[in-house]
């Protein structure tokens, strides 16, 4: 019994400032898949992530989130963007901040019952952020700040959490921490997780899926499915190696081979 | 019948000195200006001029040369900034909000003790809306000299300057030290608008300080030409200015016609406004396009 | 005995009767207005349009003269213009040059209003310095209602003003719309500055609605503290500026930007010395570890 997707997209094709960052792309998310959006920096992740969101148009295709077109209040999705700078000098504390995250939208002074209280103390938990919850929010580590944007991103009990590049500037330990907080979030509360990132063998142990977007276009699978010479070819449009060592992932270019790879019109393996 | 150029206006001796002042006056504002907008500056240059404008009412007060006042006062307020803000965007206005608000207050002091214990009348309206008609002509060659010393200092440190106002890090990969040549920076600008200030009134200071820099740097991407496309907006407008504002003498004759700075700020925000409607930007593109780009950018 | 002869030392007797009822009530009006809308202007950064609007309500005031209506209707509306200016123009430009841009042509448009008017000197100056001595009785009810309605619209945007002021992608991205939220904001300082110009004057009610706050958020971490905090200071602010302005017959607003500006350093002076006496926490070591590493 597969589960509907909760996260649906179609043929979507995105331009900026008249030039075609991403064409046709496809694919779905279900409940509380772990899916990696892996390439290149600049290659149009932020850009997708964006579009999702609703903050970006695209000039075609279609997006559902539970299957219904996406909105702007839809608090279906939730987003993480990559570090943000937060003045030190405002007096908010972390928890404080992870609180707004369930009713910024809502009117007049924040009175939060104990069972709102709960949830923030639920969700600092979540992200091992009790022992920083009273910081604030601005003179926090990168990697403090970004567990704190979890949680906040979280709070609101999204279908499907975004992140953009949430590994970028972390130390391995780091990336190994953040990869195993977020596998966790998506068995323990039954959340999605789109994680962009250029670099894809930290999420090989956790990721269920990947997009791997490259020249504009993307090829959505497993891993076994996606990350093969043949597939990866075709998508970059010339010759790349996939070479497997010690459980890592490495994508090389080949580029002795001059054969022009015939093009197949539909890249979704799955 | 009115004409465009009243009769007088080139053989009136404070409209020479209009024009010289005007001219000197605009081109030092906009090479300051243009460093201050892209230094996201525009603020701390304002601030200056009205702590330069204190200065000037306190030395008003104190019957110490106003020169003096006009620039010494602006300095320890580019000091005082530099004391008490930060490097983050945020923290340094408030700083320089701070500064300027102590500055305002001492300034609604010194004119009320002043206005109190002597006779004077319109010292408020003179400070702060002085005219670029009375100036003493005497003050000239010290104004243009100051203006010269401050663009020296400018051109000494023109590639440091350049460097860090765009990117801190580059600046710290050559070894500059941003947090100094900041404060270089800061000094001079207290000094051109002191002197502007006590000049053609801090309105007109602050707006030939921000006006043409900000409408050059929409229009060109080098700093040097915009610079020279600065200080073209700025002499032309002030000229202009000074003409309009000699003929509302004869077509307002009721009142004097309207103050030369009304003239020439609505002109430079004018010149803003059209540099961004969006056919300005094209035939801007298409120039640049037609003639090849030129040299490098600094 | 000793404390009444203190007390009429301090002019008690006189200060608190006669037309001084109207400064305090007033004065104590403006400062919980500036103490709550300066909040959000230390916030958001909008210390220059903070400054720039009041001094465009000037020219509004002197235009209002110069054609015979009300100056507060030429407050009200050169504020609101100068901030629906500086709001629609900054989206296309940079916000510190168009708030110059504006500020400027606000304040030769206040010139030169003042050059056909017969003016005379010491209205403009307590424009300009406020004249809190002079407040009227029938000004306390539109400053009154002005401020009532500027801290009803802060309160109602208080959650979105925080996250678009702190987040603004965030905020973005659940749908709250940071640039009406921006002009929304820009109107209220409006509305806050149509109300105190004739009680503070244009140039000292933004010291009031900067100082107090930066102070009040070195004292704490906690929002709704650091905002009360903020009102206690701009109060303190504004009756030690009334007190101390009845005594001397200096101008209010020197005192108002002296007191503000002493709170400021005292806020600063706190924040470092706790800075240099507290055990650093443990994520502070992490961060410094990280920033050297």
């Amino acid at each position: 019994m597969i589960a509907s997707p909760v996260l649906e997209v179609e043929g979507l094709r995105v331009s900026l400032s008249g030039r075609t960052i991403l064409d046709d792309v496809t694919f779905e998310i279900r409940p509380g898949e772990f899916t990696g959006l892996i390439g290149s920096n600049g290659v149009g992740k932020t850009t997708l992530l964006r579009t999702i969101l609703g903050l970006q148009r695209p000039d075609a295709g279609v997006i559902r989130v539970d299957g219904k077109p996406i909105s702007p209040r839809n608090r279906s999705l939730g987003y993480v963007p990559q570090k943000i700078a937060i003045d030190p000098d405002i007096p908010m504390r972390a928890r404080d901040f992870v609180a707004l995250g369930l009713d910024a939208h809502r009117f007049g002074f924040a009175r939060r019952n104990s069972q709102q209280r709960e949830l923030v103390e639920t969700m600092l938990h979540a992200v091992d952020g009790d022992r920083f919850a009273n910081n604030r929010v601005g003179s926090l580590s990168g990697g403090e700040q970004q567990r704190i944007l979890i949680a906040h991103a979280l709070i609101s009990r999204p279908k499907v959490l975004l992140l953009d590049e949430p590994l970028a500037n972390l130390d391995p330990k780091s990336v190994q921490e953040i990869v195993a907080l977020l596998h966790r979030i998506t068995e323990d509360h039954g959340v999605a997780v789109l994680l962009s990132a250029h670099e894809m063998n930290a999420l090989l142990p956790v990721m269920d899926r990947i997009v791997y977007v490259a020249d504009g276009r993307a090829a959505s699978g497993t891993t076994e499915e996606v990350v093969r010479p043949d597939v990866l070819s075709e998508l970059y449009g010339h010759h790349v190696d996939v070479l497997k060592l010690h459980g890592r992932v490495l994508v090389v270019a080949d580029l002795s081979s001059d054969d022009d790879i015939p093009q197949h019109p539909n890249l979704t393996v799955s | 019948m009115h004409t465009l150029i009243e009769p007088g206006f080139f053989g009136s001796a404070p409209v020479h000195v209009a024009l010289v002042i005007g001219a000197v006056t605009a081109i030092v504002s906009a090479v300051v200006g243009v460093f201050a907008v892209i230094r996201s500056q525009s603020f701390a240059g304002h601030a200056l001029t009205d702590v330069a404008t204190t200065g000037g009412s306190g030395a008003f007060y104190l019957g110490i040369s106003p020169l003096l006042g006009f620039i010494g006062g602006g300095v320890i307020g580019a000091g005082a900034m530099d004391l008490v803000g930060v490097q983050r965007v945020r923290s340094r206005d408030i700083a320089t909000g701070v500064v300027l608000g102590s500055a305002s207050g001492l300034a609604a002091l010194f004119l009320y003790l002043d206005t109190t214990q002597s006779a004077t009348t319109g010292a408020t309206q003179q400070i702060l809306f002085g005219s670029i008609f009375t100036i003493d002509p005497s003050t000239i060659p010290l104004v243009v000299i100051l203006s010269v010393v401050t663009l020296v200092a400018v051109a000494l440190i023109y590639r440091p300057l350049l460097i860090s106002s765009f990117s801190a890090e580059l600046a710290q990969a050559r070894g500059i030290n941003a947090r100094v040549i900041g404060l270089i920076f800061m000094v001079a600008m207290a000094v051109s608008v002191g002197l502007s200030s006590i000049a053609v009134g801090s309105i007109l200071s602050t707006a030939l300080l921000i006006g043409p820099p900000a409408t050059s740097v929409r229009l060109v991407t080098h700093v040097r030409s915009a610079v020279i496309v600065a200080s073209v907006i700025g002499v032309v407008t002030a000229w202009l200015g000074i003409l309009f504002a000699y003929d509302s003498y004869y077509w307002i004759p009721s009142t004097q016609g309207l103050p030369v700075s009304f003239f020439i700020v609505a002109l430079i925000f004018l010149c803003y406004l059209v540099s961004g409607l969006s056919a300005v930007r094209r035939s801007i593109e298409w120039l640049r396009a037609s003639f090849g780009s030129s040299s490098a950018a600094t | 005995m000793a404390t009444r002869l203190v007390w009429v030392q301090l002019g008690g007797d006189l200060m608190f009767s006669g037309f001084m009822v109207n400064a305090w009530q007033a004065g104590t009006i403006v400062a919980v207005v500036a103490g709550i809308v300066g909040f959000f202007v230390v916030l958001r950064g909008s210390a220059f349009p903070a400054h720039a609007i009041p001094n465009g309500a000037f020219a509004g005031a002197a235009g209002a003269n110069l054609i015979g209506i009300n100056p507060l209707i030429g407050l009200g509306v050169f504020s609101l213009g100068a901030a629906l200016g500086i709001g629609g123009l900054s989206r296309r430009g940079r916000p510190d040059a168009v708030t110059a841009l504006a500020l400027v042509m606000m304040l030769a448009l206040g010139a030169a209003f003042l050059s056909q008017s017969t003016q005379y000197e010491p209205e403009i100056f307590s424009l300009l310095f406020g004249e809190i001595l002079g407040v009227s009785t029938s000004q306390i009810l539109p400053v009154g209602v002005l401020g009532i309605v500027s801290v009803a619209c802060v309160t109602v945007l208080y959650r979105r003003l925080l996250l678009t002021s702190i987040a603004p992608e965030m905020a973005a991205a659940r749908g709250l719309r940071p640039q009406s939220i921006d002009t929304a904001f820009l109107i209220v300082v409006a509305m806050a500055t149509t109300m105190t110009v004739p009680v503070v004057g244009a140039l000292l009610i933004f010291t009031l609605m900067i100082g107090p706050p930066a102070a009040a958020r070195c004292f704490t971490n906690r929002t709704e503290r650091a905002l009360a905090l903020s009102v206690a200071f701009a109060l303190v602010t504004v009756w030690l500026a009334i007190a101390c302005s009845y005594k001397t017959n200096w101008p209010v607003g020197f005192f108002v930007s002296a007191f503000s500006t002493t709170f400021f350093l005292a806020g600063r002076l706190f924040r470092a010395l706790r800075a240099r006496r507290s055990v650093y926490p443990i994520s502070s070591v992490t961060a410094l570890a990280r920033s050297q590493g």
